[in-house]
């Protein structure tokens, strides 16, 4: 085995991730453990300064309630979720995110994020639950809270968490090692909370040289959470809610501002709006296809069906938005001073979140008030922070959840000791970075408590540890006995190299459950087939090979993203319908199936039979009094 | 190239333990090759172009040209980042120029109070985090109940 020193950290909470959620988990628990005598630590595979989703910056904070204005109340935003979702969606846990997260914004911009401000000092809205940011160093900020708050001494930065230590179904703890040195991470915890966002590169991308990496949601979020909490032996739920963003085509620009900001429409290549021309196919996904806003996934669903009829591009008709805000100016030269403004607004809206969209509006000489700009379906993502769903399931607040859904502390798993924040935890949609620092916050403060409560002993098996020493430094190993046997050290008959091994991930997932190349279709029989041939990659595993530490780290970000897309292979088969058709379409079951399938599907992993087993669970509403479906104006 | 490296404007960070871009990229793709104490990106296909590393580079060595898979040359997009405020200059195609001016924040460096000034409360088994309810701007935490 490669010579790697052992190093264990002993700590009572360890946050696993330096993003949004992280962040939170770090301020809040700090308070807690401080008055508790207790410690926290926090480790991440970057740097806390710009790590996770939110390291380029972003333009907008996508959710705040304004409760304080009362300009909205918690039940429109859980309709305003539900009804996105298609009526799968955990409210308890919905609302418990949104009765705090506005209190997050408030200390962003208290440690000094410039939120836009409007003449009277009041916030200036996107969209209805939208804000506009300087948000170029949003995460910069975020950290700093919490680097203040537990200390830098307390934070492990480059140090890749592969996965879980467990004694029984208590976590208590997790192992990886360094980026940057020949070091084996023991991290010993009474409790764990795990937030290390979505999944990125689990279907091959549209883009196939450099643009590899121009993925929307950043390619490093390789679905280590749910790798973590899958090997723990939790829950999950929604594997099948993957998220489809329309975006800016190639470069990924964000399209909120136009949408909502600008008010700006999307047309075909015939100048037709498919939210018009397409309107009578809503019919078909009653009652969700009657709410206001349409779904996400609906109003991608219309433009696809353009597409795929050849009626493309799709643009963006920012000509027509900037003119026709310009134009309600008085006079010309309020009107030009109105269109500069609007001009800044657009290009900040890339700068700070997608610069690589600023790049190819100027390499393609674009200038939006005169030019439209095509928009098109990017490649699934798993992201339950945002309009997907994917995640552990997690009990919800003991006030508010139902008791199916409530098993002692907020935000943890069916695990004990295992809690899980942000893209982390499932069937919480529409949290976004705001809502998943507010969800951190809460599930530290959880996690504390539960720490309190559960004072027992702790056995940590040293030898199934030093096994897992062994496996994770494989393919160190695997390199180092092998590589020389051929000239070059690429292809080799021994070992797979990291990336080819993803490229065979996204070329399965692709072509079997979904993909571009399929146009987000799939059935029961391709689906039968990609699971076939993910076993023989999940054997492949054992071949996974590693010059350095880098590499190391690539193969077991691959690892966790072809657990992710086992999790979701199974849960497409298991629910038998077509629940969300602009994310995916089942062929074989083309339309919703209320009777059946108004329910989680949920999967859960046993580390120690190696079996899946999948679970049905009911949809509990909330608010009783509703009926269905809610209109949402 | 996603980003790139000026041969003459690096320095290797003076063969510090680490250059800047290597501490600062999300996804571990800058590295140091110690033989020409020159870093490079390892990996451009895996580059997200987030722009961190341009940003922090001492000597403004790194640049970032568009992903050559689907954007034309010629353009460039470069930041000036300050304490306070990011200069953009957007170089197109055809020659023209734009340049922006936005704030980044409002407060000094490192002056982030956890607490943002908020009172903290100490009741671990209420459903208020610890600014609630005052961070909220309400007189109590939402419930069912």
């Amino acid at each position: 085995m490669a010579n790697f020193e052992t190093v264990e950290v002993t700590t009572d909470l360890l946050i696993v991730g330096g993003g949004m959620a992280a962040c939170g988990a770090a301020v809040e628990a700090a308070h807690w453990a401080k008055k508790n005598g207790l410690k926290v630590t926090l480790v991440d595979k970057a740097a806390v300064d710009r790590s996770g989703a939110v390291a380029m910056g972003l333009s907008a904070i996508n959710q705040y309630v304004g409760l304080r204005d009362g300009q909205n109340t918690m039940k429109d935003y859980i309709d305003y979720v539900r009804n996105d979702l298609m009526g799968i969606t955990r409210e308890d846990l919905v609302f418990n995110i949104a009765r705090h997260v506005d209190s997050t914004v408030h200390l962003f911009e208290k440690w000094g994020l410039p939120i836009w401000k409007d003449a009277k000092g009041a916030y200036v809205h996107e969209g209805r639950w939208q804000l506009m940011i300087n948000g170029e160093s949003y995460k910069v900020i975020v950290a700093e809270a919490a680097k203040n708050a537990i200390g830098t001494e307390n934070i492990y930065e480059r140090i890749f968490i592969v996965g879980p230590i467990m004694d029984g179904n208590r976590c208590i703890g997790a192992v990886g090692f360094s980026i940057r040195e020949d070091k084996f991470y023991i991290f010993k915890a009474k409790a764990v909370l795990v937030a290390m966002g979505g999944a990125v590169h689990v279907f091959k991308p549209r883009s196939s040289g450099e643009g590899l990496g121009r993925a929307w949601y950043p390619p490093w979020n390789a679905g280590s959470s749910a790798y973590f909490t899958l090997k723990a032996g939790a829950e999950m739920t929604c594997q099948e809610v993957r998220f489809i963003p329309v975006r800016f085509k190639d470069a990924y620009g964000p399209v909120g501002a136009w949408f909502l900001l600008f008010k700006s429409r999307a047309t075909n290549g015939f100048g037709e709006n498919y939210m018009e021309t397409r309107k009578p196919e809503l019919e078909k996904w009653l009652p969700y296809g009657k709410v206001k806003p349409v779904p996400a996934n609906l109003r991608n669903w219309l433009m696809m069906l353009d597409v795929q009829e050849g009626k493309g591009p799709i643009s963006m008709r920012t000509e027509e938005a900037i003119g026709k805000i310009a134009a309600v100016e008085s006079d010309e030269k309020a009107a030009k001073k109105k269109l500069k403004e609007l001009e800044s607004e657009a290009w900040e809206d890339f700068l700070d979140m997608t610069i690589s969209q600023a790049i190819l509006w100027a390499a393609t000489n674009t200038a939006p008030e005169e030019k439209a700009s095509e928009i098109a379906a990017a490649e699934p993502y798993f992201i339950g922070s945002h309009s997907g769903a994917s995640g552990a399931w997690v009990s919800g607040p003991e006030d508010v959840a139902p008791k199916e859904y409530f098993w002692g502390y907020d935000c943890m798993s069916t695990v004990d000791g295992l809690f899980c924040a942000g893209d982390a935890s499932g069937a919480s949609s529409h949290k976004f970075s705001s809502g998943s620092h507010a969800e951190g916050r809460i599930a530290a403060k959880a996690a504390v408590r539960f720490i309190l409560d559960h004072k027992d002993r702790i056995n940590y098996d040293m030898k199934a540890i030093d096994e897992m020493k062994k496996e994770i430094l494989k393919p160190l190993d695997l390199y180092a006995e092998s590589s020389k046997k051929t000239v070059t050290q690429d292809v080799n008959p021994d070992y797979i190299l990291p990336k080819m091994f993803m490229f065979r991930l996204q070329k399965i997932m692709d072509e079997y459950a979904g993909g571009v190349s399929t146009g987000f279709t799939t059935s029961e029989k391709l689906l039968e087939k990609g699971l076939d041939l993910l076993s023989f990659l999940k054997e492949d595993t054992s071949k996974l090979a590693a010059p350095d530490l880098h590499e190391l780290m690539r193969c077991w970000e691959n690892v966790h993203r072809m657990w992710q897309a086992e999790a979701h292979v199974r849960t497409l088969l298991f629910r038998e319908e077509t629940r969300w058709p602009g994310y995916y379409f089942r062929a074989d079951k083309p339309s919703m199936d209320h009777e059946n399938w108004d329910a989680f599907a949920n999967c859960k992993y046993d580390p120690t039979s190696d079996k899946w087993e999948m679970i049905k669970r009911p949809i509990i509403r909330i608010f009783k009094e509703n009926k269905e479906p809610e209109m949402v104006v | 190239m996603p980003s790139y490296v000026l041969q003459d404007k690096c320095d290797g960070c003076k063969a510090l333990d680490k250059t800047a871009c290597q501490y600062i990229c999300p996804n571990d793709l800058m590295v140091l090759d110690k033989d020409k104490m020159k870093a490079y990106n390892r990996e451009p296909e895996m580059c997200w172009e987030c722009y961190n590393c341009v940003k922090i580079c001492p000597t403004q060595a790194v640049e970032v040209r568009g992903y050559a898979d689907f954007v034309p040359l010629g353009a460039s997009v470069t930041p000036m980042r300050s304490t306070d405020s990011i200069l953009w200059t957007v170089k197109f195609r055809n020659g023209s120029l734009k340049r922006f001016k936005f704030p980044i924040r409002t407060i000094p460096e490192g002056k982030a109070q956890p607490d943002g000034g908020y009172p903290t409360h100490n009741d671990l088994k209420s459903p208020a985090l610890c600014t609630e309810p005052e961070s909220l701007g309400l007189k109590e935490v939402a419930s069912l109940n």
